[in-house]
């Protein structure tokens, strides 16, 4: 990215100034390096989303940010539907709701050694992944909708995990405001067979090691320790929150004109909080971030199916916490020392609530929302913190993972699947997958350093760092 | 093969940071589509692993030429998501605003296939759809995978 356009604001803070048509600056949070490396079309890109009505503050860019469609993928925006703000499809994403959902063990690295393997396939059998996988329970329509009504709390009543995973999941595992009757048919459709699958590309499931401690007050309240084995599963609303996302992206960009809304870019497709399409398509994100928490929580209990198989014992795997990073939620914020309720769009962006958040779990308000960062396979992860100045800068938001260096078809002509498994198995990881052509375009190399990432964010004042986590078992689809 | 440059009759990947670009050149619109279309099967598998073995009907409509090929894309992500099939061979028909296709293939294979990544959605970024200098037509956009 070309430096001389934005004003440096701090060492971890880009402004863009205004110009043209936008009603706010752009800011984007990274290190100087990250910066170089960003593409040209997340400064175009988060300047764009700076010209929509109703904008707040600025249009935010997380440390990870890269070129997205219409809004850069990292982007954070917050709009006020009292001053015609507006809500937009592609300022969510596709796959909505996609997140990290993390569970403690209770299991130590010299057991997990022991039954390393068989826990890897045990996983490996127990968890659809890939294309063309299958969930075990097919919805019929009526059970649809409640699905899409009630989320995790859904899938728990379900017999699919225990009523207390709800208060470590973000919304209590249910999002308020959901309307299945503005979810198609066609989206409910490709959703019918898709309960408890991970998906595939960057989706997965891994048990990691907790490797390192960089904030122990915190890291006690989440009760994590270094040598502790913990899963981490990313995955999002599949086919239904697809379905949803493409469907209401090319209706917002056929009636952008209706509403007078001048689009610099058409794909940032938008339409107004207080119109019938605009609380349609909220109403139908909703669902698919219930979706998704269901999803999350279909397949925890699949998890802990296999663990109490493989240690023959029952182990209870409670939640750290669910997050999700694709979604646009209505949160109240302090701006300007004035208090507003604001739609806030996070597209790759997690929600970091700081200390003392009403939204929090009481066992959780001292130290912060835990935000759980997903490295790529093979890679380490990170436990971070939402922080009390956070919440002052980009509405208590962070970065949500490494985004891709080279393309798919890039990593595919440098890497061979076989081998990548073979290499890793190497290193102590063990890769499950059906498809080792997925495998090489999921190769650690193809993505960027996260830990260069996580580093700008904690400078950046965004969240704090808790742990790193080092995978040792990768279900990847 | 894809070919080097789209100014010939063929398909060809395009890079994105996150996702990947498909583009089809063909003679007439029609062929353009077609030919996007299996440079979208290739984001998931090898064309030539796919016997055309079943044949589906599919249809869309839009007013505007381009997200007439988005709604085409689209309608061919639905099948193979609720079908769990790859297709292989295209054949489409443009009527005004109206597109209907024939398009065979078969049910996803794992083992065979090593399907790489499934397909979210054709998305709006770097569409296209126009007629180019020399002709022939062009047919493009950015897919979430």
């Amino acid at each position: 990215m070309d430096l001389s356009r934005l004003n440096r604001r701090d060492e971890y803070e880009w402004e863009i100034p205004m110009r043209g048509n936008m009603r706010v600056p752009g800011v984007i949070y990274a290190s100087e390096d990250l910066m170089r490396a960003m593409d040209d079309k997340v400064l175009e890109q988060t300047a764009n989303v700076a010209m929509l009505p109703g904008i707040v503050a600025a249009s935010y860019a997380m440390p990870d940010a890269h070129w997205g469609y219409g809004f850069p993928i990292g982007g954070v925006a917050a709009f006020d539907a009292e001053a015609g703000g507006v809500v937009s499809a592609g300022g969510v994403g596709f796959d909505v709701s996609c997140g990290v959902r993390c569970l403690h063990t209770g299991v130590d690295l010299k057991e997990l050694k022991q039954k390393q393997a068989p826990l890897a396939d045990g996983l490996y059998r127990g968890i659809p992944a890939g294309v063309g996988s299958t969930g075990q329970i097919s919805l019929s329509d009526h059970e649809m909708t409640e699905m899409l009504a009630g989320g995790a709390a859904w899938a728990i009543g379900q017999g699919y995990g225990r009523a207390e995973d709800l208060a470590r999941i973000e919304e209590n595992g249910r999002m308020q405001g959901a309307d299945p009757t503005a979810v198609s048919t066609r989206a409910r459709r490709r959703q019918r067979d898709e309960m408890g699958t991970l998906g595939s590309g960057n989706h997965y499931l891994e048990v990691q090691l907790v490797s390192e401690i960089y904030d122990k007050k915190i890291a006690d309240i989440f009760a994590i320790v270094e040598g502790d084995i913990v899963v981490s599963i990313h995955c999002g609303s599949r086919g239904l929150g697809h379905q949803i996302g493409t469907e209401y992206l090319k209706e917002m960009a056929q009636s952008a004109g209706e509403f007078g809304i001048a689009l610099p870019d058409r794909e940032l497709a938008c339409a107004p909080i207080r119109s019938p399409l605009g609380q349609r398509y909220l109403g139908a994100m909703r669902s698919a971030i219930n979706c998704a928490l269901a999803n999350r929580q279909i397949i925890t209990h699949l998890t802990r199916r296999v663990f109490a198989e493989v240690f023959g014992r029952e182990l209870q795997l409670p939640l750290l916490y669910d997050v999700s990073h694709n979604t646009c939620k209505v949160e109240e914020h302090l701006v300007d020392g004035k208090k507003m309720t604001l739609h806030v769009h996070r597209k790759g962006a997690t929600r970091a609530f700081g200390p003392d958040h009403p939204d929090l779990p009481q066992e959780l308000k001292a130290a912060g929302q835990p935000v759980l960062i997903g490295g790529s396979m093979g890679t380490a992860s990170y436990v971070l913190a939402g922080t009390g100045a956070g919440m002052e800068i980009a509405f208590g938001s962070a970065c949500h993972g490494a985004g891709r260096a080279m393309s798919r078809h890039a990593a595919k002509k440098r890497w061979q699947g076989r081998k990548l498994v073979d290499d890793l198995a190497g290193q102590g990881i063990l890769i499950r997958s059906p498809s080792m052509r997925g495998v090489a375009e999921e190769a650690p190399g193809a993505y960027k350093d996260v830990s260069s990432v996580v580093d700008a964010a904690q400078e950046a004042g965004l969240a704090r760092k808790v742990a790193k986590l080092l995978p040792l078992v990768c279900v990847k689809g | 093969m894809a070919p080097k440059s789209p100014s010939h009759v063929g398909w060809q990947h395009f890079d994105h940071d996150a996702d990947v670009g498909v583009r089809g050149v063909g003679i007439t619109r029609a062929e353009a589509f077609e030919q996007a279309a299996l440079a979208l099967t290739s984001i998931v598998t090898q064309i030539e692993s796919v016997e055309a073995r079943q044949r589906i009907e599919i249809s869309a409509e839009n007013s505007d030429p381009e997200l007439l090929f988005v709604e085409w894309l689209d309608a061919l992500i639905f099948e193979m998501a609720t079908r769990k099939m790859l297709f292989s061979r295209y054949k489409v028909d443009i009527q005004a605003d109206r597109l209907s296709a024939s398009v065979w293939g078969e049910p996803v294979d794992v083992e065979r296939h090593q399907p790489a990544v499934e397909i979210k959605g054709a998305t709006l970024t770097e569409l296209k759809v126009e007629e180019q200098d020399d002709g022939q037509w062009l047919a493009q956009c950015v897919v979430d995978v």
